[in-house]
This record gives structure tokens, sequence and C-alpha cells, in this order.
């Protein structure tokens, strides 16, 4: 009591105190904070909950591009959409960041795809682990589409406005079984050339093109290195940009046609 | 400033003009009577009834303020003032400076497209709900991907067959259509036929309700639909072993890699 008791001396954590919350004011009225932060933001001056700053924290963010400030009441409820379409999309960016570990360690020939599948296993730090979450991550993904799907459909939720997002939404789940089916191959062990053997014959039946059709999806008249690399490049660059740039119709279509349909 | 709406400024100069062309022949036979009741009867169109009331009962306040302002001068210091002070010029009666005119109830001017909806701000209700979503999904993959390896078979070698060769696992309902079909109604006819009608689903179904009870059609045709290509992906993938032959996984095993 004594020590501190001196008139103009403060402890020392109090000083601590004051020098943080100084400079932390000091960054927040920087102008590099301010350029990064919206006005509103509550990165500006801390978050107290109210509905004002509810509604900034949508507003001032990258994610108004994706939610609209408010939703319905009944559009929260997780046993209405069992969250099967934010899922889909969320797998997909994990199917992303998973996918691009793995393409640092990979080559699409057939020389040399197995082989580096097989060092992924044994010498790459986590590497047999990214590998198994892009595998499981992937079966999800077709699932939770499949089941979205069913989902929207027992809900008439395909029903004007919303006939075109339905078609979006067909087109998706066709390039969702294209993205996980051409990934398949390029492992390229017995299972991926048989599998995608069997696939591949199937569209060979199309009528007229048929074998056109097959020669050009698998650049040649069977599965070899040419194909390897053909399909890779759709894999990991052609199909995910056009299904991005439909998923953004999608879920842009979600909002002007009035958000999630119902309730029931 | 604000901004005065065209049609709203063109009505106002209207009723503008309109009142200062009757004006000269109101003000010309007020100008003749006593200046008292002259800022009250010609400005201002009061009822003469409304008018007469007022002025009484402004006499009597006023006779009531002198009467207590003689029986008890030393108490009421402040009052005499007050009443004894000039009205104000261009006052309605009792003296308000404002009138109501009318009341405009909102249906009629406004056009209510759309009624109100019971909503919830995004953030936390939504936000939360999509965080912990992401959160268990990426927990469950993450969890199965220590304990269940990927399948890495031998590599692919084109002389040698697997038996039984499987496609992956969405497509063997369609390796199933095989076994009882020619290939092009199995492999081409069939899918595209049952993805065109998915397509078509909207414009086919036109009954407007999203009631379960009043669409016991399309959701039995779809359950159809989707109990066929499950049962058909369970038989490939389960009930299918070498040659592709019927199988009982119990039996035999399981001839399936994810």
């Amino acid at each position: 009591m004594a020590t501190t008791n001196q008139p103009g001396k403060q402890p020392l954590s109090e000083k601590l105190q004051q020098q943080a919350s100084q400079l932390s004011d000091n960054i927040q009225s920087s102008q590099a904070w301010n350029s990064i932060f919206r006005p509103g933001s509550i990165f500006r001056k801390g978050y107290t909950d109210s509905p004002r700053n509810r509604s900034y924290v949508i507003m001032n963010s990258v994610l108004y591009h994706l939610h609209p400030v408010k939703v319905k009441r009944h559009a929260v409820k997780v046993s209405y959409t069992l969250c099967l379409g934010g899922l889909s999309f969320f797998l997909f960016i994990l199917l992303t960041v998973t996918g691009i570990f793995l393409m640092f360690f990979y080559r699409p020939t057939a020389a040399a795809a197995w082989s580096d599948i097989e060092t992924l296993h044994t010498s790459i730090t986590f590497g047999l682990l990214v590998r198994n979450m892009h595998r499981w991550a992937a079966h999800l993904m077709v699932l939770s589409v499949f089941l979205h799907m069913a989902r929207v459909f027992y809900h008439g939720a395909y029903k004007a406005p919303r006939e075109f997002n339905w078609v979006i939404g067909v087109i998706l789940l066709t390039l969702t079984l294209l993205l996980s089916f051409t990934g398949y191959l390029l492992p390229w062990d017995q299972l991926a050339l048989w599998a995608v053997t069997v696939g591949t014959n199937m569209m060979g039946y199309t009528p007229v093109f048929g074998n056109e059709v097959r020669f050009v999806l698998l650049g040649g008249v069977e599965i070899g290195s040419d194909t390897l690399l053909r399909w890779y490049v759709l894999h990991v660059l052609m199909l995910p940009f056009v299904i991005v740039i439909f998923m953004a119709i999608h879920f842009w279509r979600v909002r002007k046609d009035g958000g999630i349909s119902g309730p029931l | 400033m604000t901004e005065i709406p065209e049609h709203l400024r063109k009505r106002a100069e209207e009723a503008r003009a309109k009142a200062a062309a009757s004006a000269p022949a109101d003000d010309a036979p007020a100008e003749s009577t006593d200046s008292g009741a002259a800022s009250g009867e010609g400005a201002s169109k009061i009822p003469a009834h409304l008018l007469e009331r007022s002025k009484a009962a402004k006499a009597k306040a006023e006779g009531g303020a002198a009467d207590a302002g003689d029986a008890a001068p030393a108490i009421t210091t402040a009052a005499p003032p007050a009443a004894a002070g000039p009205a104000p010029t261009a006052t309605g009666p009792g003296g308000h400076t404002q009138r109501l005119l009318t009341v405009v109830k909102s249906g009629s001017i406004q056009d209510v497209k759309s009624q109100p909806q019971d909503k919830v701000h995004v953030w936390p209700h939504l936000l939360v709900v999509e965080f912990l979503a992401a959160l268990l999904i990426t927990g469950f993959t993450l969890i199965f991907s220590i304990f269940v390896n990927a399948p890495l078979l031998q590599l692919a070698d084109p002389n040698q067959t697997p038996n039984p060769s499987k496609a992956p696992w969405y497509f063997l309902g369609l390796q199933e259509l095989l076994t009882m079909f020619h290939p092009m109604v199995a492999g081409v006819t069939i899918p595209g036929m049952g993805l065109f009608l998915l397509i078509l689903a909207p414009y086919i179904d036109k009954n407007p309700s999203n009631k379960p009870e009043d669409r016991k059609f399309a959701i039995s045709l779809m359950t159809i639909h989707l109990m066929f290509w499950a049962v058909l992906v369970m038989i490939g993938s389960f009930f299918r072993g070498p040659g592709f032959n019927f199988v009982f996984p119990w039996n035999d095993g399981l001839f399936f890699e994810l």
C-alpha cells in the first residue's frame, strides 16, 4: 500500500493498460486501418450488440455479396434446409483448399502420377491426411448436392419464381458429378483406370457421335497419358471455373427470387 | 430545402392564383369594418358561429383576468401583462396558429405491394448456424480422414482387368442398367431422359402449392425416381461380385471401393 500511494506514480500494470489502449486508439484512427475497414465496420469502434451493429456486420463485409442483412425467420431453421446447400458450398471450398495442396506434389503423367501419390502417402507431411480429406469430402459433396436437390424438390421450392434456379441447380449437380469423375482417374491406380474405362465406355454409346465423344474425352482411342493430362486440366481448372460461375448465378438468384422458399 | 413534387407545386400555384382572383372582392368590404374584427374575418374563412363563439370566449377570458386582477392584485402580478398583451395576428379560434386540415390514412396514398415479413438478422442468427455447420463438417472429414485412408491400389495396368470392374459409386446405377438394357439405352437414353425430366420439372409441374398434402402425385413420382436410383446404386455397389454377378455381401464379401 505504501509503495503505490505516492502521487503521480501509477502501478506498472495500469500504465501498460493505458499505453495499450492508446496504441489501439492510434491504430484504429490511422489512415491504413480506416482504408481497410469500411465506415461503420465493427473493427473501427468495437462491437456492441445492437440492431444497427448487426446490420453493419453484413453490410460492411464481403459477406454482403452472399447474404442480405435480414432473412425470413423460418429460413434460419436447420430443420428446413438441413444446411445442405451451404454444406455443398463449404465442401467445395474445403475441396479447393485441399486440392491446391495436392497440386504441389502431383504430376499428371502416366509415368509419374501413381508414384507421386505414393510419395504423398509416405514422405510428405500431412500428405496422406490431406488426400484422405480431399477424397472423402468429394464423396460427401456428391451426396450433399444430391440430398439438397431432394430437399428442394420435396419443399416445392422449384416453383415460380424459382424455376430457372432449379435448372441451374441441376447443371450444378451434373458438374459436381463430372468433377468427381474426372478426379477419380488422377491417382492412376487400377481402381481409377478401370472405373473410368467403364464410365467412358458408356459415353461411347452416345448416338451418332459416340466414337467422337469418346475420342475427345480420352484424348485418344484408349485411356493413357493424354487422358490423364486432359482430365487433370478439366478437374483442376476448367470444371471448377465453370462451376464457380454457375454457383455465383445460383446464389444470386436465391436472393433475387426472394430468399429461400417456404414456409410450407 | 426540400424538393416539392411537380404535381403538388402546380396544384399549390393554381390554388394561390384562384385565391388571388377572389381576394379583392372580399377585401373591399373588410376594409370598412372596424379594425378589431378585420384581422379575424378578412384573412381566414372561419365559419361565423365558430368566430362568434371564440370571440365570446376571448372576451370572457379577458373579463375574468381583469376581475382577478382587481380582486387580488398582490398575488397575480404576472397575469395582467399576459392577459393585456395584444392577441397574435392571423390566429385561428383559441389563438391556435395551426389547424388540422385532414388525416390521410396510409393505405389511400401509398401503394403497398408486399406485406411486412417476420425477419431476423443474418448476423448472428444465420451466420452462427452456418459457421457451426462448416465446423462440424470439417471436423467430421478430418476425423474420418485420420482413421480411414483413401484407397490406392496397384499402378494402373491396361493389360490386367480387375474382376469386377466397377464405375464410381454414383454411376453404379447406370452400370446396373447395363446388365438389363442395350448400352445405348442404359448409358445414354435413360440417364439423359432422367436429367432432361429433372430440368423440366418446374415447367411440367403447374401446381402452384408447395404444401405436401397438395402435391401427393409429384412427391410420389420423385420418391419413386430417387428410390429407383438409390436401389440400383445399392445393388451395383454391394450385391455385384466377380463378373458383375449377383452376390450377397454377407456370404461372399464386399466388392466395393470408394
